[in-house]
Protein backbone atom coordinates (compact mmCIF):
# COMPACT_ATOMS: atom_id res chain seq x y z
CA UNK A 1 0.00 0.00 0.00
CA UNK A 2 0.88 3.76 -0.95
CA UNK A 3 0.28 6.16 1.83
CA UNK A 4 1.37 8.93 0.19
CA UNK A 5 -1.00 11.78 -0.60
CA UNK A 6 -1.25 13.13 -3.71
CA UNK A 7 0.24 16.01 -3.43
CA UNK A 8 3.74 14.39 -1.96
CA UNK A 9 3.94 12.09 -5.33
CA UNK A 10 3.58 15.65 -7.33
CA UNK A 11 6.32 16.87 -5.20
CA UNK A 12 8.49 13.62 -5.52
CA UNK A 13 12.04 15.05 -4.91
CA UNK A 14 11.30 18.52 -5.71
CA UNK A 15 13.17 20.49 -8.42
CA UNK A 16 16.49 19.69 -9.95
CA UNK A 17 17.19 23.19 -10.48
CA UNK A 18 18.77 22.76 -13.86
CA UNK A 19 17.82 22.14 -17.79
CA UNK A 20 17.86 25.70 -18.83
CA UNK A 21 21.25 24.97 -20.15
CA UNK A 22 20.72 21.86 -21.53
CA UNK A 23 17.62 23.70 -23.34
CA UNK A 24 19.14 26.90 -24.24
CA UNK A 25 22.71 25.18 -25.80
CA UNK A 26 20.51 23.38 -27.47
CA UNK A 27 18.71 26.30 -29.53
CA UNK A 28 22.23 27.68 -29.78
CA UNK A 29 24.24 24.97 -31.21
CA UNK A 30 20.98 24.73 -34.15
CA UNK A 31 21.36 28.20 -34.76
CA UNK A 32 25.13 28.11 -34.56
CA UNK A 33 24.90 25.11 -37.27
CA UNK A 34 23.12 27.12 -39.95
CA UNK A 35 26.17 29.57 -41.13
CA UNK A 36 28.73 26.79 -39.90
CA UNK A 37 26.98 23.96 -42.41
CA UNK A 38 27.82 26.59 -45.57
CA UNK A 39 31.73 25.71 -45.08
CA UNK A 40 31.02 22.05 -44.92
CA UNK A 41 28.42 21.73 -48.08
CA UNK A 42 31.83 23.43 -49.55
CA UNK A 43 34.18 20.35 -48.03
CA UNK A 44 31.18 18.29 -49.29
CA UNK A 45 31.31 19.35 -52.34
CA UNK A 46 34.99 19.02 -53.12
CA UNK A 47 35.31 15.33 -51.48
CA UNK A 48 32.76 14.30 -53.88
CA UNK A 49 34.23 16.01 -56.88
CA UNK A 50 38.32 17.52 -56.32
CA UNK A 51 41.19 15.04 -56.41
CA UNK A 52 42.33 14.49 -52.74
CA UNK A 53 45.20 17.43 -52.91
CA UNK A 54 42.77 19.99 -53.45
CA UNK A 55 40.67 18.84 -50.70
CA UNK A 56 43.27 18.90 -48.40
CA UNK A 57 44.51 22.16 -49.15
CA UNK A 58 41.00 24.03 -48.90
CA UNK A 59 40.64 22.07 -45.64
CA UNK A 60 44.26 23.44 -44.56
CA UNK A 61 43.17 26.85 -44.98
CA UNK A 62 42.73 28.26 -41.39
CA UNK A 63 39.51 29.58 -41.42
CA UNK A 64 38.41 27.14 -43.26
CA UNK A 65 40.17 24.37 -40.94
CA UNK A 66 38.14 26.36 -37.82
CA UNK A 67 34.97 26.55 -39.54
CA UNK A 68 34.64 22.85 -40.02
CA UNK A 69 36.20 21.83 -36.60
CA UNK A 70 33.93 24.47 -35.12
CA UNK A 71 31.29 22.29 -37.26
CA UNK A 72 32.29 19.39 -35.87
CA UNK A 73 32.21 20.61 -32.25
CA UNK A 74 28.41 21.98 -32.80
CA UNK A 75 26.91 18.71 -34.66
CA UNK A 76 28.36 16.37 -31.47
CA UNK A 77 27.27 18.62 -28.89
CA UNK A 78 24.00 19.32 -30.17
CA UNK A 79 23.72 15.74 -30.96
CA UNK A 80 24.63 14.10 -27.61
CA UNK A 81 21.92 17.31 -25.99
CA UNK A 82 18.83 16.06 -28.36
CA UNK A 83 19.44 12.07 -27.93
CA UNK A 84 19.77 12.72 -24.44
CA UNK A 85 16.06 14.37 -24.44
CA UNK A 86 14.75 11.80 -26.31
CA UNK A 87 16.38 9.09 -23.76
CA UNK A 88 14.57 11.69 -21.04
CA UNK A 89 11.43 11.17 -22.73
CA UNK A 90 10.91 7.41 -23.49
CA UNK A 91 13.04 5.29 -21.01
CA UNK A 92 11.20 5.24 -18.17
CA UNK A 93 13.40 3.08 -15.65
CA UNK A 94 15.75 5.10 -13.61
CA UNK A 95 18.94 2.79 -14.12
CA UNK A 96 18.66 2.40 -17.41
CA UNK A 97 18.29 6.21 -18.06
CA UNK A 98 21.32 6.93 -16.66
CA UNK A 99 23.46 4.66 -18.17
CA UNK A 100 21.82 5.58 -21.80
CA UNK A 101 22.57 8.65 -21.14
CA UNK A 102 25.94 8.54 -20.38
CA UNK A 103 26.77 6.22 -22.90
CA UNK A 104 25.09 8.05 -25.64
CA UNK A 105 27.43 11.29 -23.85
CA UNK A 106 30.47 9.50 -24.12
CA UNK A 107 30.27 7.98 -27.26
CA UNK A 108 29.53 11.63 -28.96
CA UNK A 109 32.38 12.88 -26.77
CA UNK A 110 34.86 9.75 -28.23
CA UNK A 111 33.65 10.71 -31.83
CA UNK A 112 34.07 13.99 -31.63
CA UNK A 113 37.41 13.64 -31.09
CA UNK A 114 38.23 11.27 -33.39
CA UNK A 115 37.09 13.80 -35.80
CA UNK A 116 38.67 16.59 -34.89
CA UNK A 117 41.96 14.33 -34.64
CA UNK A 118 41.20 13.47 -38.30
CA UNK A 119 40.77 17.13 -39.53
CA UNK A 120 44.05 17.80 -37.52
CA UNK A 121 46.33 15.04 -38.89
CA UNK A 122 45.25 15.93 -42.84
CA UNK A 123 45.76 19.07 -42.52
CA UNK A 124 48.91 19.81 -40.71
CA UNK A 125 50.17 16.01 -41.82
CA UNK A 126 48.87 16.01 -45.53
CA UNK B 1 5.94 5.24 -21.01
CA UNK B 2 4.95 4.29 -24.39
CA UNK B 3 3.29 1.08 -25.20
CA UNK B 4 2.13 -0.34 -28.19
CA UNK B 5 -0.30 -2.86 -27.85
CA UNK B 6 -3.16 -2.61 -25.04
CA UNK B 7 -3.34 -4.74 -22.01
CA UNK B 8 -5.95 -7.42 -22.58
CA UNK B 9 -8.22 -6.02 -20.37
CA UNK B 10 -8.09 -2.50 -21.88
CA UNK B 11 -9.42 -4.14 -25.14
CA UNK B 12 -12.28 -2.13 -26.19
CA UNK B 13 -14.80 -4.12 -27.53
CA UNK B 14 -18.54 -3.75 -29.25
CA UNK B 15 -21.32 -2.89 -27.06
CA UNK B 16 -25.01 -2.42 -27.14
CA UNK B 17 -26.90 -0.46 -30.06
CA UNK B 18 -29.53 1.55 -28.55
CA UNK B 19 -31.53 2.45 -31.81
CA UNK B 20 -33.81 5.40 -32.60
CA UNK B 21 -37.42 6.08 -32.30
CA UNK B 22 -38.93 4.75 -35.38
CA UNK B 23 -40.27 8.27 -36.45
CA UNK B 24 -37.50 10.26 -35.83
CA UNK B 25 -36.58 12.34 -38.85
CA UNK B 26 -33.20 13.39 -37.72
CA UNK B 27 -31.27 10.60 -36.27
CA UNK B 28 -27.12 11.04 -35.33
CA UNK B 29 -25.74 8.00 -34.20
CA UNK B 30 -23.39 8.56 -31.00
CA UNK B 31 -20.77 5.83 -30.27
CA UNK B 32 -19.88 5.84 -26.17
CA UNK B 33 -16.65 4.33 -24.46
CA UNK B 34 -18.40 2.32 -21.60
CA UNK B 35 -16.14 0.92 -18.61
CA UNK B 36 -18.17 -0.52 -15.21
CA UNK B 37 -14.92 -1.00 -12.64
CA UNK B 38 -17.10 -3.29 -10.63
CA UNK B 39 -18.36 -5.59 -13.73
CA UNK B 40 -15.00 -7.08 -14.61
CA UNK B 41 -15.59 -7.16 -18.55
CA UNK B 42 -12.93 -5.59 -21.06
CA UNK B 43 -14.30 -1.73 -21.59
CA UNK B 44 -17.18 -1.69 -24.76
CA UNK B 45 -18.32 1.25 -27.35
CA UNK B 46 -22.21 1.54 -26.85
CA UNK B 47 -24.16 2.91 -29.70
CA UNK B 48 -27.43 5.36 -29.50
CA UNK B 49 -29.06 6.60 -32.12
CA UNK B 50 -30.48 9.65 -30.87
CA UNK B 51 -33.41 12.19 -32.71
CA UNK B 52 -31.52 15.61 -32.65
CA UNK B 53 -35.12 17.18 -33.32
CA UNK B 54 -35.85 16.12 -29.71
CA UNK B 55 -32.50 17.02 -28.63
CA UNK B 56 -30.79 20.26 -27.34
CA UNK B 57 -27.86 21.30 -29.69
CA UNK B 58 -24.61 20.55 -28.02
CA UNK B 59 -22.44 17.22 -27.39
CA UNK B 60 -23.28 17.47 -23.33
CA UNK B 61 -27.35 17.82 -24.65
CA UNK B 62 -26.79 14.42 -26.53
CA UNK B 63 -25.18 12.67 -23.71
CA UNK B 64 -27.57 14.23 -20.83
CA UNK B 65 -30.47 13.29 -23.37
CA UNK B 66 -28.78 9.70 -23.57
CA UNK B 67 -28.83 9.44 -19.31
CA UNK B 68 -32.15 10.96 -18.94
CA UNK B 69 -34.34 8.55 -21.97
CA UNK B 70 -32.11 5.86 -22.84
CA UNK B 71 -29.52 4.84 -20.73
CA UNK B 72 -29.55 5.61 -17.04
CA UNK B 73 -26.06 4.33 -16.15
CA UNK B 74 -24.14 6.35 -18.40
CA UNK B 75 -21.02 7.92 -16.01
CA UNK B 76 -19.62 11.70 -16.72
CA UNK B 77 -19.21 14.78 -14.71
CA UNK B 78 -21.24 17.76 -15.74
CA UNK B 79 -22.12 20.88 -13.93
CA UNK B 80 -21.95 24.50 -15.72
CA UNK B 81 -22.92 23.39 -19.28
CA UNK B 82 -21.73 26.58 -20.25
CA UNK B 83 -17.65 26.34 -20.43
CA UNK B 84 -17.37 27.41 -16.83
CA UNK B 85 -16.41 24.94 -14.31
CA UNK B 86 -14.27 22.38 -16.90
CA UNK B 87 -16.05 19.35 -15.86
CA UNK B 88 -17.04 17.65 -19.15
CA UNK B 89 -13.92 17.57 -20.76
CA UNK B 90 -13.42 14.45 -22.70
CA UNK B 91 -12.13 13.26 -26.41
CA UNK B 92 -15.04 14.15 -28.68
CA UNK B 93 -14.49 12.55 -32.37
CA UNK B 94 -10.38 12.72 -31.20
CA UNK B 95 -9.76 15.60 -29.95
CA UNK B 96 -10.59 16.92 -26.58
CA UNK B 97 -13.04 19.53 -25.64
CA UNK B 98 -15.97 20.32 -23.71
CA UNK B 99 -18.99 18.80 -24.49
CA UNK B 100 -21.14 21.36 -23.10
CA UNK B 101 -19.64 24.36 -25.61
CA UNK B 102 -19.32 21.65 -28.52
CA UNK B 103 -22.15 21.71 -31.23
CA UNK B 104 -23.23 18.31 -32.44
CA UNK B 105 -23.48 20.25 -35.88
CA UNK B 106 -20.06 20.64 -35.76
CA UNK B 107 -19.17 17.29 -36.68
CA UNK B 108 -20.33 15.91 -39.68
CA UNK B 109 -21.28 12.25 -39.06
CA UNK B 110 -21.18 9.93 -36.12
CA UNK B 111 -19.74 11.15 -33.09
CA UNK B 112 -17.59 8.92 -31.35
CA UNK B 113 -17.25 10.21 -26.98
CA UNK B 114 -14.23 8.77 -25.19
CA UNK B 115 -12.46 9.36 -22.01
CA UNK B 116 -9.97 12.22 -21.52
CA UNK B 117 -7.04 10.24 -23.26
CA UNK B 118 -4.34 8.34 -21.31
CA UNK B 119 -6.08 9.08 -17.86
CA UNK B 120 -6.53 6.27 -15.84
CA UNK B 121 -10.40 5.70 -16.07
CA UNK B 122 -13.39 5.60 -12.78
CA UNK B 123 -16.12 4.94 -14.77
CA UNK B 124 -17.29 5.72 -18.54
CA UNK B 125 -16.49 9.15 -19.00
CA UNK B 126 -15.04 9.80 -15.56
CA UNK B 127 -10.78 10.08 -15.46
CA UNK B 128 -9.38 10.09 -12.26
CA UNK B 129 -8.25 13.50 -11.56
CA UNK B 130 -6.08 13.15 -8.40
CA UNK B 131 -2.42 13.71 -9.68
CA UNK B 132 -3.86 16.61 -12.11
CA UNK B 133 -4.89 18.35 -9.37
CA UNK B 134 -1.91 17.42 -7.00
CA UNK B 135 0.44 19.03 -9.51
CA UNK B 136 -1.77 22.13 -9.89
CA UNK B 137 -1.97 22.43 -5.87
CA UNK B 138 2.42 21.81 -6.05
CA UNK B 139 2.79 25.11 -7.81
CA UNK B 140 1.19 26.82 -5.16
CA UNK B 141 -1.32 28.54 -7.67
CA UNK B 142 -1.91 31.15 -4.79
CA UNK B 143 -0.32 35.03 -4.13
CA UNK B 144 2.47 35.15 -2.14
CA UNK B 145 3.73 38.25 -1.17
CA UNK B 146 6.30 39.79 1.91
CA UNK B 147 5.23 43.40 1.62
CA UNK B 148 2.39 43.54 3.57
CA UNK B 149 -1.24 44.60 2.29
CA UNK B 150 -2.21 48.06 1.89
CA UNK B 151 -3.98 48.92 5.17
CA UNK B 152 -6.39 50.97 3.51
CA UNK B 153 -6.87 49.72 -0.19
CA UNK B 154 -5.85 46.57 -2.33
CA UNK B 155 -2.99 45.46 -3.66
CA UNK B 156 -3.02 47.17 -6.78
CA UNK B 157 -1.97 46.83 -10.51
CA UNK B 158 -1.81 48.79 -13.24
CA UNK B 159 -4.41 48.67 -16.69
CA UNK B 160 -1.14 47.19 -18.53
CA UNK B 161 -0.04 44.94 -15.96
CA UNK B 162 -3.72 43.10 -15.48
CA UNK B 163 -3.84 43.12 -19.14
CA UNK B 164 -0.97 40.35 -18.52
CA UNK B 165 -3.39 38.19 -16.79
CA UNK B 166 -5.27 37.79 -20.21
CA UNK B 167 -5.71 34.87 -21.95
CA UNK B 168 -3.83 33.00 -18.48
CA UNK B 169 -6.85 34.01 -16.19
CA UNK B 170 -9.45 32.51 -18.06
CA UNK B 171 -8.42 28.55 -17.95
CA UNK B 172 -10.52 26.32 -16.38
CA UNK B 173 -8.38 23.21 -15.42
CA UNK B 174 -10.86 20.72 -17.47
CA UNK B 175 -6.87 19.38 -18.66
CA UNK B 176 -8.27 19.21 -21.94
CA UNK B 177 -5.00 20.47 -23.11
CA UNK B 178 -2.73 18.27 -20.27
CA UNK B 179 -3.93 15.25 -21.57
CA UNK B 180 -3.61 16.07 -25.21
CA UNK B 181 0.65 16.51 -24.74
CA UNK B 182 2.23 13.29 -25.60
CA UNK B 183 4.91 14.61 -23.37
CA UNK B 184 2.15 14.51 -20.79
CA UNK B 185 1.47 10.83 -21.84
CA UNK B 186 4.37 9.75 -21.39
CA UNK B 187 5.77 11.26 -18.18
CA UNK B 188 2.96 12.57 -16.31
CA UNK B 189 4.95 11.28 -13.02
CA UNK B 190 7.23 14.16 -12.99
CA UNK B 191 6.05 16.26 -16.28
CA UNK B 192 3.44 19.38 -14.91
CA UNK B 193 1.94 19.80 -18.46
CA UNK B 194 0.06 22.72 -20.20
CA UNK B 195 -2.64 23.11 -17.92
CA UNK B 196 -0.40 23.28 -14.52
CA UNK B 197 2.30 24.97 -16.55
CA UNK B 198 -0.01 27.79 -17.34
CA UNK B 199 -1.05 28.78 -14.44
CA UNK B 200 2.55 28.44 -12.63
CA UNK B 201 2.77 31.32 -15.41
CA UNK B 202 -0.63 33.02 -14.77
CA UNK B 203 1.28 33.35 -11.07
CA UNK B 204 4.98 34.55 -12.97
CA UNK B 205 3.46 37.40 -14.86
CA UNK B 206 1.50 38.78 -11.94
CA UNK B 207 2.91 42.08 -11.00
CA UNK B 208 1.66 42.17 -7.21
CA UNK B 209 3.37 38.28 -6.48
CA UNK B 210 6.75 38.59 -4.86
CA UNK B 211 7.77 34.72 -5.32
CA UNK B 212 8.40 35.15 -9.16
CA UNK B 213 12.59 33.82 -7.88
CA UNK B 214 11.27 30.90 -6.31
CA UNK B 215 8.31 29.80 -8.30
CA UNK B 216 11.16 29.94 -11.40
CA UNK B 217 13.31 27.85 -9.55
CA UNK B 218 10.87 25.51 -8.29
CA UNK B 219 9.78 25.15 -12.23
CA UNK B 220 13.46 24.92 -13.72
CA UNK B 221 13.97 21.14 -13.92
CA UNK B 222 14.36 18.71 -16.91
CA UNK B 223 11.25 17.03 -16.16
CA UNK B 224 8.63 19.69 -14.41
CA UNK B 225 8.88 22.13 -17.19
CA UNK B 226 11.36 21.08 -19.89
CA UNK B 227 9.65 17.93 -21.17
CA UNK B 228 7.33 20.62 -23.20
CA UNK B 229 9.07 20.34 -26.55
CA UNK B 230 6.50 22.73 -28.61
CA UNK B 231 4.36 19.85 -29.74
CA UNK B 232 1.24 21.88 -29.61
CA UNK B 233 -1.32 19.91 -28.78
CA UNK B 234 -2.50 21.87 -25.78
CA UNK B 235 -3.03 24.95 -28.05
CA UNK B 236 -4.81 23.42 -30.90
CA UNK B 237 -7.01 21.37 -28.26
CA UNK B 238 -7.98 24.34 -25.70
CA UNK B 239 -11.60 24.91 -25.97
CA UNK B 240 -11.14 28.39 -23.90
CA UNK B 241 -8.71 29.58 -26.68
CA UNK B 242 -5.82 29.42 -24.48
CA UNK B 243 -2.14 29.54 -25.88
CA UNK B 244 -0.88 27.12 -22.36
CA UNK B 245 2.55 26.69 -25.25
CA UNK B 246 2.68 30.12 -25.41
CA UNK B 247 2.80 30.65 -21.19
CA UNK B 248 5.86 27.73 -21.40
CA UNK B 249 7.46 29.35 -23.62
CA UNK B 250 7.34 32.65 -21.79
CA UNK B 251 8.22 30.64 -18.82
CA UNK B 252 11.55 29.55 -20.51
CA UNK B 253 12.56 32.96 -21.68
CA UNK B 254 12.51 33.79 -17.96
CA UNK B 255 14.42 31.00 -17.14
CA UNK B 256 17.39 32.61 -19.78
CA UNK B 257 16.32 35.96 -18.51
CA UNK B 258 17.66 35.50 -15.54
CA UNK B 259 20.95 33.54 -15.73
Amino acid sequence: MDFRTPLAKALGLGSAKTGTSHWWMQRVTAVALVPLSLPLLTLTKLCLNAPYRDTVSWLAEPFNTVCIMAWLLAVFYHAALGLQVVIEDYVPKEDTKIIAILAVNLSFLFLALAALLAVLRITLIG
Amino acid sequence: MAEFTLPKNSVVTEGKTFKAPADAKNVRRFEVYRWDPDSGENPRVDSYELDLDDCGPMVLDAILKIKNDIDSTLTFRRSCREGVCGSCAMNVNGKNTLACTKAIDSYPGTIKIYPLPHMAVVKDLVPDMTHFYAQYASIKPWIATQTPAPSDSERLQSKEDRAKLDGLYECVLCACCSTSCPSYWWNSERYLGPAVLLQAYRWLADSRDENTGARLDELEDPFKLYRCHTIMNCTDTCPKGLNPAKAIAETKKMLVKRQ
